[in-house]
């Protein structure tokens, strides 16, 4: 197999800050490679990398073969970048920003029009494409900012964190642009904190933390190492909330993650889910409620890591966080 | 559909290329000019308030005659609004940098310097921009100077002159500003003392010794003492070489900072 991009060992400091700590990573040609890690984990960093923006402390990457570094103008002849805050400028319209970036990669006038305006029919823009960028929506902008990385047709594209912010209808519309540009050819890196969008559009992941790998694999043995599914038990009367825990320890054979209202504990076999409740019902905890649900990327790096994603969040951030009085309710309706 | 072929980006960058990137990227910023009322609108405003609030406010009061504080202080005031219009390249700057613009552009396979090229070949245009006003606005209540055309345009080229070499401070500190507060604090700092405290709007003669002392060696009487030479008569060598040494040493330094923020900035 070829690799588009190839990384060893990338260090980058930032002040005392090690923003990447040894980062090796592999991206096939013609696949989507995600890359997954909380805030600060350094996706951001290592895309710039890659990129040609800044150069690392140590280690090195290629793309198609040429050094990020040493061959910097053979590596932007070949990569299109939509960098986590659109990039576009907001005193142009949309037509002019992508119109300038055509003649910046030696279009001619007409034919960098032709391709702004085949790009804007694209991205469902050509309507919004002589208006200023100022008035377009978040959606539109990232659209933009992604028509204006295509330009120039890249066979390696880089988009950090592309549907942050955006409503599920964009993100959908987006992640079916991304789909697009692979049956096309085009190698994709993402960087996403959603495992659910690693999940519908990467054939691999690497999940990264504090600047180092973690995890690398397919969507599907990465879910295989934090349990399939994840069980969600909360009691009636918080009290028992320990005596909760226990069960479910002795049931699923892992420690729960104890949050202030519920008991969650990754599960690989949904057969559990029976046999907790046999065994709650055998020592008298009375159930509000119990549900199987999908590992969030909180629990991937629970399992991973043993720590939480988020530094200093709530232990049990991602679980349905029920609101206090919620308990109090389901008292009220038998379950 | 118009098919559309394939960009043929160069194999690698010749100064060829370094100067279509850098009109290219110099379009862009004549492109948001020309877009953006409001800028051509706070251009045009302020030197309309200045020339206003002096002519008409302190003219009698300080010369006797508004018409003869007018003929005096028009060449100060194209100093000045120049000056504060060479802020404009920093701030644009440090705006292109913060919202990933700048990274855009320096994802693409284009000259290290066109963005550079572009702010500033972009921002002399402002600069001509304001200076006409002024001139207009100056005609306009009957501003007609002894230097004539000639003598008005070579003015204009000298402040132009000394505009290019000021606005590399504000390229550096655009670069290296953490916030557009910061940057705006520099700007106030810098631009009130070296813009007020020079031959601006009256000569250091009525000053006390050490204020005197201060416009004496700014540079900023130098060029405005240049420009009121070509424009209404008097000495202009003197002051004119004090001009190019100033803006040569201003460039001198300024322009390896500015640089060398940039190249790590990239
Ligand atoms: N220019 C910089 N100067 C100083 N520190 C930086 C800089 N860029 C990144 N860092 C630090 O490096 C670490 C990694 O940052 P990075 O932006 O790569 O993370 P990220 O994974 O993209 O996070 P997010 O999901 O919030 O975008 C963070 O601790 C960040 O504060
Ligand atoms: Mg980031």
């Amino acid at each position: 197999m070829t690799y588009a991009i190839q990384a060893e060992g990338l260090v980058k400091n930032f002040g005392t800050t090690r923003a990447l700590d040894g980062v090796s990573l592999r991206a096939s040609a013609g696949r989507v490679l995600g890359v997954l890690g909380p805030n600060g984990a350094g996706k951001t960093t290592a895309v710039r990398v890659l990129a040609t923006l800044i150069a690392p402390d140590a280690g090195h990457a290629t793309v198609n073969g040429f050094d990020v570094v040493r061959d910097a103008h053979q590596v932007r002849r070949r990569i299109g970048l939509t960098g986590q805050y659109a990039a576009v400028d907001e005193e142009l319209s949309g037509a002019q920003n992508l119109v300038l970036i055509g003649r910046l990669l030696g279009l001619p006038g007409p034919q960098a029009r032709a391709r702004a305006a085949e790009l804007l029919a694209e991205f469902d823009l050509t309507d919004a494409g002589d208006r200023r960028v100022k008035t377009y929506s978040g959606g539109m902008r990232r659209r933009l900012d992604l028509g204006a990385s295509l330009v120039g047709r890249p066979s390696v594209l880089y988009l950090d964190e592309p549907t942050t912010g955006l409503d599920p209808r964009s993100r959908g519309q987006l992640w079916e642009m991304v789909r697009k540009l692979v049956a096309d050819g085009v190698t994709v890196l993402l960087t996403t904190q959603y495992l659910e969008e690693a999940d519908h559009l990467a054939h691999d992941i690497v999940v990264i933390d504090h600047g180092k790998v973690i995890a690398t694999g397919t969507p599907d043995q990465l879910k295989d190492r934090v349990g399939g599914q994840i069980l969600n038990v909360q009691p009636v009367m918080l009290e028992e909330l320990d005596r909760l825990a226990g069960v479910v320890r002795e049931v699923t054979g892992v420690e729960p993650n104890q949050g202030d209202t519920s008991v969650s504990a990754p599960v690989d076999d949904p057969a559990v889910l029976p046999a907790v409740v046999r065994r709650l019902d055998a020592a008298g905890i009375g159930v509000a409620e119990l549900a199987l649900r999908k590992a969030t990327l909180d629990e991937v790096f629970l399992a991973l890591t043993g720590h939480t994603a988020e530094p200093g969040g709530e232990p049990d951030a991602p679980a349905p966080s029920t609101p206090s009085e919620q308990p109090q309710q389901h008292v009220r309706t038998p379950s | 559909m118009t098919t559309v072929s394939q960009a043929v980006t160069p194999e690698r960058i010749s100064p060829i290329n370094t100067i279509q990137h850098g009109l290219i990227a110099t379009s862009r910023s004549l492109l948001r000019l020309r877009s953006n009322p409001a800028e051509i609108i706070g251009l045009t405003f302020q030197p309309l308030m200045f020339v206003a609030l002096f002519v008409f406010v302190f003219g009698q009061a300080l010369m006797g005659s508004w018409q003869d504080y007018r003929d005096f202080v028009l060449p100060g005031i194209i100093v000045q609004m120049v000056a504060f219009a060479t802020i404009g390249t920093g701030m644009t700057l440090f705006t292109d940098i913060d919202k990933g613009i700048f990274d855009r552009f320096r994802s693409l396979p284009i000259a290290r310097s066109a963005p550079l090229i572009g702010a500033v070949l972009g921002d002399l245009v402002r600069y001509v921009l304001s200076l006409v006003v002024i001139l207009v606005v100056g005609f306009l209540i009957g501003f007609r100077p002894p230097g004539g055309v000639v003598g008005t345009l070579a003015g204009a080229g000298v402040v132009l002159i000394f505009a290019l070499a000021l606005c590399w401070i504000w390229v550096y500190l655009g670069l290296i500003a953490k916030t557009a507060m910061t940057l705006q604090m520099y700007a106030m700092t810098l631009m009130f003392p070296l813009t007020f405290g020079g031959s601006t709007f009256v000569s250091p003669e009525q000053m006390p010794d050490w204020m005197a002392w201060f416009a004496s060696v700014n540079p900023v009487t130098s060029v405005t003492d240049t420009v009121r030479g070509l424009m209404l008569g008097g000495p202009v060598a003197g002051p004119f070489a004090m001009t190019l040494l100033w803006s040569a040493a201003i460039a001198v330094v300024f322009f390896p900072l500015a640089v060398r923020a940039y190249v790590r900035r990239t």
